[in-house]
């Protein structure tokens, strides 16, 4: 069998979702977001949402993200995208309403942000790609940086006595009255990349229900910042990322 | 039953991460020698008896360059 006689409409079992535009995206070779990004697209799609969705980009690596989403989208300040999630969603109840941000944003300068919505219990979808880095700004230390991790503000490994513990963010989320479904995901398999789209499934059906936010880390390599090539950085996040920060739901109240 | 799949790859938007082929049970896909008009070496399937079109490849890649077709032979 001929390769022309398999390519056709009736065979196609992947394709690019539409709900990602054709823009090429601007992440490094490999990283993390970029499967991300499709993830919450096809969910999208599935979901039949795309006239109803508002994300919110933030800022760090993926500030262009509304670049690549083909729905509405707004950039919010540095650490801020909850607080726009909040005022969006009590505005538009009716819509699907997602915040799209990395460790250094919303583990960082937007911790307040981030438990107040979620202590709230906004009914909104917070994603939260952790990568233990700043990437966008050239590898600097951040609050979820493993311990004796060497970042370009931490050259000689990330030192506790001095530097301070890595930061649960999802952990202390999990406490709070306000979070109906918390999760700690991965995408650097094929098999964790479907359960982790499951989970993110589950998030925006949760905003149906009108009880709680509904938060997803997604434990995400950065190839750039480690100084690794893509597969290398992703058997890294394996051997030193998932046994500090361990895959699985922390709470689901559904 | 036995599957037959292949791959359209847009080799134009290809970085060259080759995070598809930890995911290849068959190993059909690999880097080429060639490079697209960024300057990447772009991935292409090699091993096209083997494919089986499970799409992990696709459902992996980070760029969603992927296309995969599948028929029962």
């Amino acid at each position: 069998m001929t390769r022309e006689e398999i390519i056709k409409p009736e065979n196609l079992v992947y394709k690019k979702t539409s709900v990602l535009t054709d823009n090429v995206m601007h992440y490094c070779p490999g990283c993390g977001h970029g499967l991300t990004h499709r993830l919450i697209a096809e969910v999208i799609d599935e979901m039949g949402i795309q006239d109803k969705t508002i994300g919110v980009a933030p800022v760090g690596c993926a500030v262009l993200a509304y670049n690549y989403f083909d729905v509405d989208c707004i950039e919010a300040a540095h650490g801020r995208a909850p607080a726009l999630g909040t005022a969006i969603k009590r505005l538009y109840p009716e819509h699907f309403v997602f915040t799209y941000q990395g460790d250094g944003d919303l583990a960082a300068i937007g911790t307040a942000e981030t438990i107040h919505a979620c202590n709230r219990g906004e009914n909104f979808t917070m994603i939260f790609v952790n990568n233990g880095i700043y990437g966008m700004t050239g590898g600097q230390m951040a609050p979820t940086t493993l311990k004796d991790m060497k970042t370009s503000t931490s050259p000689y490994g990330r030192d506790l006595q001095t530097m301070g513990n890595p930061l649960k963010i999802t952990e202390l989320i999990a406490q709070l009255p306000g979070a109906l479904y918390v999760t700690r995901q991965a995408v650097y398999t094929p098999a964790l990349a479907r359960k982790c789209k499951k989970a993110i499934r589950q998030a925006f059906e949760n905003q149906k229900l009108k009880q709680g936010i509904s938060f997803i880390e997604i434990v995400s390599n950065c190839n750039s910042g480690w100084k690794l090539s893509p597969i290398q950085a992703n058997e890294w996040l394996e051997q030193n990322m998932l046994p500090f920060y361990p895959l699985g739901d922390l709470k689901n109240n559904k | 039953m036995a599957f037959k799949g292949t791959l359209l790859i847009n080799t134009e938007r290809c970085k060259g991460c080759g995070v598809c082929t930890t995911g290849c049970p068959n190993n059909c896909i690999a880097l080429s020698k060639n490079v697209n008009k960024k300057g990447y070496n772009y991935m292409e399937l090699i091993n096209e008896d083997d494919c089986i079109g499970c799409a992990n490849c696709a459902v992996i890649c980070p760029d969603a360059i992927i296309e995969v077709y599948r028929t029962k032979i």
